[in-house]
């Protein structure tokens, strides 16, 4: 079986030629995202079944402190309106402001990091960590696997600021931009589910 | 290689002024929900639920529109199909799964 040379050649220098690419990309990340999103229905799920299990140990109103929690929720947004600044700046081709945007980013993401990762040590510490009750199992693995999304959306966004430094804005860097930005964005409405539906609902 | 602005679908095509709007519409909505439970004692429960859960579902739509611009626009159309697929299968998920489990709990009392 032989294989003309060429049809490789044709592909791998056209990889970004085509008009549509960057769309089709965008695309079919978004595809990914939607699968996201139905991995959150079924958690969100089990902790709508398991979240009044309090197994005698502390419910919402005991646990949460819903200004911190607020505070968490503003650092997100912020981030996501920075995040959207630094998608005008690579339209405006202006690498030191993409730059510059999407450090302020990253700063927000690793500050509702921290704010999290404390919230999770002090209840662990209390001896209320995920073996307590069926509630405090569907809290961490809920709020856990958002967290751990913007973890990996954070070592994301430092690759990004690397490849922008380094490559420049080329085209496949603005895709990458893009699609980061896709789910930047969505950890946001999912926080804005998890902020209602666990925390406001909690604490009434 | 520095290229041209690139219009995207999903992303790419916001302007300061979409974000701004949706910015500051995410803050107005978080801030009535969190009002809503701090200092909305006095107000039926169910009311403060319906608060809470109206302000959500408003935010996640501005999120959508004003932070990703989808709205019903040709460039828009599969993104707005499969965000609408994904709803039906998320909202059965939960649903359903409330249901079965309310019903096995109600059978093994």
């Amino acid at each position: 079986m032989t294989i003309d040379s060429s049809t490789f050649s044709v592909v791998s220098s056209g990889e970004f030629e085509h008009p549509d690419t960057i769309e089709n990309q965008a695309f079919g990340f978004w595809l990914y995202i939607m699968s996201d999103l139905v991995l959150f229905a079924t958690i969100f799920a089990a902790y709508a079944v398991l979240g009044h299990n309090y197994a005698g140990g502390p419910t919402g109103k005991d646990l949460f402190h819903l200004p911190y929690t607020f505070g968490e929720t503003m650092l997100l947004l912020f981030s996501s309106a920075t995040y959207g600044m630094s998608m005008l700046a690579m339209n405006n081709n202006r690498k030191d402001l993409v730059l510059r945007w999407l450090f302020i980013t990253f700063l927000l993401g690793l500050g509702f990091l921290a704010m999290e990762i404390s919230e999770f040590h002090h209840m662990i510490l209390d001896g209320n960590g995920p073996e307590r009750s069926g509630f405090l199992s569907a809290f961490f693995t809920l709020v856990g696997t958002h967290g751990s999304h913007v973890a990996f959306g954070l070592i994301w966004m430092a690759v990004m600021m690397g490849q922008t430094i380094a490559k420049g804005l080329s085209a496949p860097v603005q895709s990458r931009l893009i699609r980061l930005s896709i789910f930047w964005h969505f950890l946001d409405i999912v926080w804005v589910g998890v902020f209602t539906i666990v925390y406001l609902m909690g604490v009434m | 290689m520095d290229r041209t602005p690139i219009d995207s679908a999903g992303a790419g095509k916001g302007s300061f002024k979409s974000y701004a709007i949706g910015f500051t519409l995410s803050i107005v909505l978080t801030v009535i929900a969190f009002l809503l439970v701090m200092q909305g004692g006095g107000l039926p429960r169910l009311a403060i639920s319906f608060g809470i859960f109206g302000a959500a579902i408003l935010q996640m739509l501005v999120h959508l529109h004003y932070f990703l611009h989808l709205d019903t626009s040709s460039t828009a159309r599969w993104n707005m199909l499969a965000l609408l697929i994904t709803l039906l299968i998320m909202i059965l998920f939960v649903g359903l799964t409330l249901w079965i489990m309310s019903d096995l709990n109600y059978r093994m009392m």
